[in-house]
């Protein structure tokens, strides 16, 4: 919802979602970072947790100015290290996020968004190695400890996004 | 040289893990495994001391794509052990949450992951720079389904609103009427979509199937109806047993259904449309036929056109129930535990899907047993393979490869549900 204050330009529409399984180990890291911006940043600021379908994030960011996006990736080399793609200036690597052989991976659906012209202007990716996606694992020691990284910086980031606009 | 393997390590744009192993001698094919090593689910075991309630919930947790399938089979198992019959507008209800999942399921299936093949475009990525407006429409219908999923279900996926006996809430006329608004806009892009893919080049192959699937005495079949053949068999599902058995192999950690007289059958899109052909209303049949589709189907390859018939059904079907809906007294027919036995079969998007449980006087589950349309399609994709990979033996070995894949995806095979799937692999000596 945009909401108009007086004086001011109305809000950027902004919207982030955390993807991940929360009963997968170090997959349920997006959610659990959206779990920890709640009251940390604006409440205009939209805060979803996505599992499964990914074609549906073509739907939650519809009509929005800006989306941030939390996802695991498969460990390259280095557990727990952070990510920051900025996609108007990088592709996203296929392999870095695909989960799933039927349903469209994350990366696939922002190829496809961005095909069809359906990206928002602004589309931040935060992908974090993971180590352990065993089902009902915790998250691993790094990850969790670059969970609190990655909520500092997107609520930094989103700070910087309002006085950008204001 | 005569000899030749073919290996596909990995089958893509397929739900699970499996793989297949094409061994070719002297110019015949000699072996076609669909190897399915996806680990075995043991979902019927986990089943075994729960509440008999429980499984609908417990069962939609098998498939992210087709949940509802799960939900409706387990909820009228156990209907039929504790000898309930639900009826009037919650079996109509029913209905249209499969409406839903069918929309869904297939629209994924047919728009973005069947018709690259016939487009010649690795994915649907690529094929959406020169098909936009056929990928723009699938996201829109699928977004259609979703929204009968979340309205009825609950949430789109792994809905929770389902019960044994009915539902827990059942929503409003008037968010009933939002939701049919969004439903005659989804219909018209569903004909749009049929009409793409009836111009699609399909290769000329016919199989003589055995078909099978439900057949009730004046709907197409989502719930309800005996289980009829193109060969003669009609049974109830409660004779599911004395027809059907399954086998292991030991390439798949899928058992493989057979018809125990005759062996490999067909479930699906294209078994449902040829048994139930008169059983579309004529605006569909006509569709039908304007799509090139005869009232029987043999091509597997033509059954993305069947999927795309289906969904304009779906759509059709869906503003039937929500025009003619009128709330019922109850979310829920009243349920009392006893001992029994129970059998459900209904149309999942990719066919039949039968389950059987064993409860005892306090309504714990004591046995359960779930066949899956993939584990009953398995024999009939390893004969296609045989028979398509023959025909086009002068392919290099890559399109040899890509032509496989393409038989498989016809089935829009649910590897995780058969689990209880794909790398190709071509042997040539």
């Amino acid at each position: 919802m945009t909401r108009t204050t007086k004086g001011k330009r109305p809000e950027r529409n902004v919207l982030v979602v955390g993807i991940g399984n929360p009963d997968r180990g170090d997959d349920g890291i997006g959610p659990l970072v959206v779990r920890q911006l709640a009251g940390r940043v604006s409440p205009s600021i939209t805060l979803i947790e996505r599992t499964g379908d990914a074609l549906a994030l073509i739907e939650d960011w519809a009509g929005r100015d800006a989306v941030v996006l939390v996802d695991a990736a498969a460990a390259d080399t280095t557990p727990g290290r952070v990510h920051r793609i900025d996609l108007l200036q990088e592709e996203l690597l296929t392999d870095l996020s695909r989960a799933s052989t039927h349903a469209l991976g994350v990366a696939d659906t922002v190829g496809l968004a961005r095909t069809l012209d359906l990206l928002p202007a602004s589309v931040i990716v935060y992908a974090i190695e993971g180590a352990n996606f065993a089902p009902g694992a915790a998250l691993s020691p790094k990850v969790a400890t670059a969970a609190e990284e990655v909520v500092a910086r997107i609520a930094a980031e989103l700070r910087e996004m309002e006085h950008e606009h204001a | 040289m005569a000899s030749k393997t073919i290996r596909v390590d990995y089958i893509a744009r397929v739900e699970g893990e499996g793989a297949l192993d094409l061994h070719i001698r002297d110019g015949r094919v000699t072996r076609a495994h669909l190897k399915i090593f996806e680990p075995p689910r043991l979902f019927e075991a986990l089943l075994r001391g729960r509440d008999f309630a429980e499984a609908p919930d417990i069962t939609a947790r098998i498939c992210g794509i087709c949940p509802v399938a799960y939900q409706m089979s387990a909820v009228h198992a156990m209907e039929n052990a504790l000898g309930v019959a639900v009826t009037g507008p919650l079996r109509a209800l029913r209905r249209l949450l499969y409406c839903g999942e069918w929309i869904e399921s297939h629209t994924l299936h047919a728009v973005m992951l069947h018709a690259p093949d016939f487009l010649g475009y690795p994915d649907a990525i690529q094929m959406a720079r020169e098909h936009g407006d056929a990928v723009r429409r699938a996201l829109a219908l699928k977004k259609t389904g979703n929204e009968i999923l979340r309205l009825l279900g609950g949430r789109e996926i792994h809905p929770v609103n389902v019960r044994v006996g009915g539902f827990y809430r059942v929503p409003s006329r008037a968010e009933f009427a939002r939701l049919a608004e969004e439903l005659k806009r989804a219909r018209d892009l569903a004909v749009a979509t049929v009409h793409w893919v009836a111009k699609f080049p399909f290769p000329d192959f016919e199989r003589d199937y055995e078909f099978v699937a439900l057949r009730h005495p004046d709907e197409y079949p989502f719930n309800a109806g005996r289980i009829v053949s193109s060969r003669g068999l009609d049974i109830a599902a409660d004779d599911y047993s004395s027809e059907f058995e399954e086998r292991h192999v030991a390439h798949s950690t899928a058992l493989q259904s057979v018809l125990k007289r005759r062996g490999s059958y067909l479930v699906g899109p294209m078994a449902r449309y040829n048994i139930n052909f008169d059983r579309l209303p004529a605006d569909v049949q006509a569709l039908a036929r304007e799509a090139r589709l005869a009232a029987t189907c043999r091509n597997p390859f033509r059954s993305i056109v069947v999927r795309t018939i289906e969904v304009v059904y779906a759509c059709e079907e869906a503003l039937r129930i929500i025009a003619s809906f009128e709330p019922p007294e109850a979310t829920a027919v009243a349920l009392e535990p006893r001992a029994g036995v129970g059998h459900g079969c209904t149309e999942a998007p990719r066919g039949m899907l039968y389950h059987r449980y064993e409860i005892a006087a306090d309504g714990s589950i004591r046995n359960a047993r779930i066949v899956p349309p993939t584990s009953q399609n398995q024999l009939s994709i390893e004969e296609d393979l045989c028979e398509a990979a023959s025909r086009a033996l002068d392919l290099s070995d890559d399109e040899l490869r890509d032509r496989c894949e393409q038989v498989i995806r016809n089935y829009d095979p649910c590897i995780s549900c058969s689990t209880h799937f794909l790398k190709l692999a071509v042997h040539r000596t």
